[in-house]
Parts: structure tokens; sequence; C-alpha cells
């Protein structure tokens, strides 16, 4: 997958946690969970469902390297081999 | 043979709107098996069957409004030979589905539609997705202009072209049904919160707990997990409340009729928030006997579907104490108000890293702050903050949990 793929394959979960938000509107390299007000089981269903999209295996001690779409993109594409 | 009454869906509701019959005249039903979806105005829940047996006869149908504990459908039981008992629909038991409901109403029984989308049923909505039918594109015809199934079947049987062009100009109407819904939400919120802050005497109780053991542990146990099972703090917090409201009882149950009764097992009440906003407070049954990742399990999905829209008769009964969980918005403390008619509600705020000083010695600790509301009328300082002991116990003895 590029990451053009995974960046449109995460804002897709996201879609689903947070079906009113305006996606388009997002910003890269602003923390996700303050931009749509995630709370922590939110988050934890977006990371189940970029999971099930992806494959990728994320351990609990990885998920404060998730903050942004840049920083999820770029760990997605590191472990899917993208880079 | 037996009467299925409509049931009390909360203390608000003096009656329901039968959306649609899931069963029909001669099908059989088994125990919990939905068998009506139902409106109670500000809310849509789906009534499961307290009893098995064969649906004989349906007495109301769909769109009619009818007060509560009218009998809308005849039932023959399984044991149909038995005189039979009233096939009450879950959870409300016959003592309590007799009894008349407080006139105020509780965030409890606030189901509201999934705002920000169409306000509309949930089968309208499988039928619009199977059908291909664009929801936004449809004016609901139903109460309070929900979208039923048959505006979705008619909007279906329309030429494709012409469907959007002859429905968006007058898209107005839904909308104006679910800033409906947002304003009996809350209005409900505000009869429930204005009988807790005039007819309870409340008082707060605080204390700090340092959770370096507990989320070690639970770390511990979430590494050999999949993503998908794992666990997150606040089941900690929902089992210790648990067993704690099982060692201080007098804060478990309700004050009713000047008198303190006590819950039948310990269900806790948890506030979910919507994104939409409101609240919602459904139930988790019988939490002490739950393992920690059961728990949660449980939890998640209440939560999922509570903020769908999806939640049933057996969710929304029951709760003997609730929990409020503010934690990721950031505060660290949280003072809420009691739900009526239950007499205590335990808050807690974020975990964060603070200094924590032990046995003489300083130390950088996660910590969180735990707050009791409880009814004055039903217990005194003294047990709450033996309850808030035990809380704060149990959460340095996770394994134990």
């Amino acid at each position: 997958m590029t990451r053009d793929e995974l960046r449109a394959l995460a804002l897709e979960a996201l879609g689903g946690i947070a079906p009113e938000a305006d996606l388009g509107a997002l910003r890269d390299k602003v923390a996700l969970r303050d931009q749509l007000d995630l709370d922590s089981m939110d988050f934890l269903n977006f990371l189940v469902a970029v999971h099930e999209r992806t494959g990728v295996e994320i351990p609990e001690a990885d998920y404060g390297k998730l903050a942004t779409l840049d920083q999820l993109v770029a760990y997605l594409a590191h472990e899917t081999g993208a880079d | 043979m037996a009467d299925f009454l409509m049931p009390s869906l909360g203390a608000d509701m003096d009656r329901g709107t039968i959306l649609h019959w899931h069963k029909q005249p001669g099908e059989r039903i088994e125990r919990g098996e939905l068998v009506v979806l139902v409106d109670t105005d500000k809310a849509e829940i789906e009534v499961e069957s307290w009893s098995a047996g064969w649906l004989d006869e349906v007495l109301v149908r769909e769109g009619e409004t009818v007060p509560v504990g009218t009998a809308i459908a005849r039932i023959r039981t399984a044991e149909a030979e038995k005189p039979a008992v009233p096939a009450s629909p879950l959870p409300a038991p016959p003592a309590q589905a007799t009894r008349p409901a407080p006139a105020a109403p509780t965030p409890v029984r606030v189901v509201p539609t999934a705002a920000p989308r169409r306000h509309a049923s949930p089968l309208a909505r499988r039928l619009a997705t199977d059908l291909g039918v664009d929801l936004a594109a449809l004016i609901g015809t139903g109460p309070e202009g929900a979208i039923t199934r048959e505006d979705v079947d008619r909007a279906a049987a329309r030429p494709a072209a012409a469907a959007p062009a002859a429905a968006r100009p007058t898209a107005a109407p839904p909308t104006v049904a679910r800033a409906d819904k947002q304003a009996s939400m809350r209005s409900a919120i505000a009869a429930a919160m204005e009988r807790a802050h005039r007819e309870i005497p409340q008082y707060y109780l605080a204390t700090r707990v340092d959770l370096s053991r507990a989320l070690a542990w639970l770390a511990e146990q979430n590494v050999s997990r999949p993503l998908a099972k794992r666990v997150l703090p606040v089941a900690l917090f929902l089992k210790a409340v648990g067993k704690a409201a099982l060692e201080v009882p007098e804060l478990n149950g309700f004050w009713r009729d000047g008198g303190f009764v006590p819950g039948e097992g310990v269900q806790v009440g948890v506030i979910v928030s919507l994104r939409q906003g409101g609240i919602l407070a459904p139930a988790l049954h019988d939490v002490p006997r739950m393992s920690v990742s059961e728990l949660f399990a449980e939890f998640r999905d209440l939560v999922a579907r509570a903020r769908a829209g999806k939640l049933r008769s057996s969710d929304v009964a029951g709760g003997t104490i609730t929990v409020t969980s503010l934690g990721d918005q950031g505060v660290e403390t949280v003072y809420g108000l009691i739900m009526p008619p239950q007499v205590a509600l335990v808050g807690f705020g974020r975990i964060s890293e603070q200094p924590f000083a032990e046995h003489g010695l300083l130390g950088v600790k996660p910590v969180v702050e735990i707050t009791l509301t409880a009814d004055h009328r039903a217990s005194d300082g003294h047990r709450g903050g033996r309850f808030l002991a035990a809380v704060a116990r149990l959460l340095q003895e996770p394994e134990s949990l």
C-alpha cells in the first residue's frame, strides 16, 4: 500500500468513529484526539479499524507514536514495508 | 395466553409508539429475542421478550402510540396450559411495572437516533443500505419526521434519477426533527438533574489513588492480547466500584417513597457522552461477577450501541449505582450529580502523573482522583468514606479484581 492509500484508509476508519467530522479539514500534524475529540475508547476502536484494514498489529506501547495522521501513516508505511 | 405490555423504559416514559414489529402473528418468540421497536418520543429502544412462546395477535399497530402498561400483543406462552404469568417485557419485574412512574425523566431513557444522521428507524436504515437509498435525500413521514421503511420503499421504487431532485429541495423537516430530538434530550437531562438537585441532599467526598500497580498489571495483561481484546483502565474502575458496592451496600440502590431500597445485585450505570451532545446512562449488569476482560468487552459493546442509538430494553434498565469517567477530556476531578432514584455516583478524573508521597518517600506516580456524590438521606459521610477507601484498596490489588 502507498502512503496515500494508507492515509485514505485511516480517514475511512476515522469516519466510522466520528461520522459528523469534516475529515477534509483534518490537519496532518495536529493530534487526532484533539481535533476530533476522541476519547480512549474511540481511539482504541480507531486502531482496531486500522488493524482490520492493514493487518498491522500495533502494540500498546506504540500508541504514543500515533498521535497525528502523519505519524500514523509513517508508522503503517514502515510496518507494511511501503517505505 | 399472556398480554405483552408496552414496557416502562424509564421513569420519564408514560407512552410509547410502536415503530416496528419484528414478529408477525404465528411466529415463534424466544426468551430475550427482540420483539418490537418502540419510540419513547425521544428514544428508540428494542424491546426484548421476557418469555418464550408464539406471537398470537398484534393489538397495537405500527405507528400507534399507547400508554405504558397497555397490552400491545398477545403471546401464547410455551406452557400454554399453565395459567400464564404475564409476559412482561424484559427487564421490568412486575412489581416495577405497576409502580407509578416518578414524574421526572432521567437521561437513562433517552436514546437519540444516531444524529447527525437523519432520524430514521434502524429498520429503515438497514433497508436504505440494502436498497442503496440515500437517507439524506428523504423526507420522513413517521413520528416527528422520522424516516420509515415505507419512505425508503417509496424512494427505492422511484426512478433513480428523479429521486434526489425531487427530495432535496425540501430536506428541511428531518433537520427540524433532529433539532427536536436534541431539544428533548436536553430537557430530559434537565428534568433529571433538576430533580437530583432539588430533592437529594448530596454530599461529596474525594480521594487520590496511585495507579502504578494497576496500570503495570494491565499493561502486562495487554501485551499478550490482540488489539481488539486490550482492556482500558476504565474496566478496572468499573470493577472496583462494583465490588466496593457489595462491601458498602447503602450506596447501591434507590431512594424511594421516603426510604432506601437496596439494589438487587450491582448494576453499574455508565455515563456515555454522545458525539452530537447529551448523555445516556445504560447499565452493565452483575458487574462483580464479571472478569475484567469480560466487563470491558461488555462496556465497549454498550458504549458502541448507545452511540449508535441501538440500545435494548435490558440495557436501559436497572442501574443501581452510576460511574462517570471524564478522564480523557483532561479534568482531574469530576463532581457529579446523582441519577435519581439512585443514591450514589462515582466520578473518575483523568489519570495524570503527579507528585505522590508514600511511606515518607515522594515519587511521581500515575494518579487518579476519585469522587463520590452520595445521598445523605441514605448514607453518611463515614460510610461514603469507607466506600471510597474500598475502591482505592481494590485498585491496589488489580490481580484480585
